[in-house]
């Protein structure tokens, strides 16, 4: 009988968990910036679905590739078409957590680092990526804020010679999301 | 005892359950009123000529494409000739995308010293996700202007003597990454004819299609049948071209074998001479690139 109860409670509690506060948004940020000695090519994808489980520090990212917007058509058509072939692998996503979410107080104003880690998936690979930003509590909305560097070649996309000295092989990714407080 | 063990398995489940479904219904919250996005088809051609005619591609919005066209002499002129080399037929071509379903663009032909413009729109554009269309359609429109002396100097010449009209449908789709495939039906007038029973209007059908090798390598094929009964003074013969695109950063390069010695629609379509059985084949290359002429908007940071 006991164990019932406690079962029930456990239950319960998980329940309760996934009711607890969570924060969202779909019009993140995601800047990417490669810098060659020839070009120096940056992207920007405005519609980048986050959401933060403050509870647990479930974190989640999904943006459509397609939705990269370069400097130049030609660019943009390129990434989608040879590089991170969208048609095929149209999203990239982020599953992981912010391992010290009991350090940002939501309560009160402010910058607060974050550890994050967890999987990235992009062009069909999975890797495990562990990397630091801050987020900043202000006026109700949570601000968060990384970059951090990817190598092209993790994630199976190849970069042929004739254009090695206009694509970097390190992209720099800045991630800016102002979360707001999801209703529930 | 038994209990213990039942409080434990529900401990460790319940862990497992709120650690891995945690993310799992972030993922499904965040995309909950997720609305679908129409995701149109891109690059069906890698540039806006299949081999010789033209494919549905425009050049972006805001792009120039410049496009340089050039055909040796029919191979078959054997050495003495270079198989070809030693004569060239070139066509220098501006294109412009002033929005993505509206392109026009014009050239100049060493062939008659031949001036074409044109137009073309684009009318349905092959898409998936919120709305859901199997092809792309676009029409095609020129005239073209040769400026050497009159083609028949005996006759009462007009201005509009010297003018032809191209207009096209195109309709294509992309079927997967690799393979896309055009069908082309063709309207050609010309103003004046060399003889009586030549006709006016000349109807083709043809079309065309690309098979990637890989990311930036496709081998390319075009056809355009013309009926018969409508040129007879000059022996003409269905225009076929085979040819390989070759893609690097901002340049598409197209090596290409064809029968016909034209460059722009009016003469292709309808003045092919060269039969291909006959070795009477035109080592032929396209040359494009892309400018950005006006940058779109990106947000500042």
């Amino acid at each position: 009988m006991r164990a019932y109860s406690i079962l029930f409670i456990l239950v319960f509690m998980t329940t309760v968990n996934a009711g607890a506060q969570k924060f969202i948004t779909k019009t993140g940020h995601i800047k990417f910036y490669s810098a060659s000695p020839l070009e120096k090519i940056e992207a920007h994808n405005r519609q980048v679905n986050s959401a933060l489980d403050l509870a647990t520090g479930g974190f989640v990212f999904k943006v459509l590739m397609k939705s990269f917007e370069f400097e130049k058509a030609l660019m943009q058509e390129h990434f989608n078409e040879n590089y991170v072939e969208s048609d095929k692998y149209p999203s990239a996503a982020f599953v992981g957590k912010v391992t010290n979410i009991k350090d940002v107080n939501t309560e009160k104003d402010g910058v607060y680092d974050a550890n994050i880690e967890g999987k990235l998936t992009m062009h069909g690979i999975t890797k495990d990526i562990r990397e630091k930003g801050t987020f900043e509590m202000k006026q109700g909305k949570l601000i968060g804020k990384a970059k951090f560097n990817l190598a092209v070649a993790d994630y199976n996309i190849k970069i042929p010679g004739t254009v090695s000295n206009n694509i970097s092989k390190t992209i720099e990714v800045t991630v800016d999301i102002t979360l707001d407080k999801a209703n529930m | 005892m038994n209990n213990k063990i039942l409080i434990l398995l529900a401990v460790a489940c319940s862990m497992f359950v709120s650690s891995v479904y945690a993310q799992d219904d972030l993922m499904a919250m965040m995309e909950k009123d997720q609305k679908p996005t129409i995701d149109y088809t891109t690059a069906t051609f890698k540039t806006t000529r299949i081999v010789i005619g033209q494919s549905i591609e425009l050049p972006p919005q805001g792009n120039l494409l410049f496009l340089i066209s050039h055909h040796f002499g029919a191979i078959n002129t054997g050495y003495e000739n270079l198989f070809g080399l030693k004569q060239i037929n070139i066509r220098l071509g501006l294109e412009y995308g002033l929005t993505d379903w509206l392109g026009f663009g014009a050239g100049v032909n060493t062939d008659k010293n031949t001036w074409d413009g044109f137009v073309k729109v684009k009318i349905l554009r092959q898409s998936k996700g919120a709305r859901k269309m199997p092809i792309t359609l676009d029409l095609f429109g020129n005239t073209a202007i040769y400026t050497t002396k009159w083609d028949y100097p005996d006759r009462t010449n007009y201005f509009s003597s010297r003018l032809t009209y191209a207009f096209q449908v195109m309709i294509a789709r992309k079927f997967g990454n690799s393979l896309s495939l055009q069908i082309t039906p063709s309207y050609v007038h010309k103003n004046i004819v060399p003889t009586s029973a030549d006709k006016n209007d000349i109807f083709t059908l043809g079309g065309g299609g690309r098979i990637k090798v890989s990311q930036r390598v496709s081998i390319n094929a075009e056809y355009h049948h013309i009926f018969s009964g409508l040129v007879v003074s000059t022996k003409v013969y269905d225009s076929f071209s085979l040819g390989v695109d070759i893609e690097t950063g901002g340049h598409v390069f197209q090596l290409f074998l064809t029968n016909s010695y034209g460059e722009y629609e009016e003469t292709f379509l309808t003045d092919t001479r060269g039969k291909w059985s006959n070795g009477d084949i035109f080592l032929g290359f396209n040359i494009s690139r892309m400018f950005t002429i006006v940058k779109p908007k990106l947000p500042k940071e």
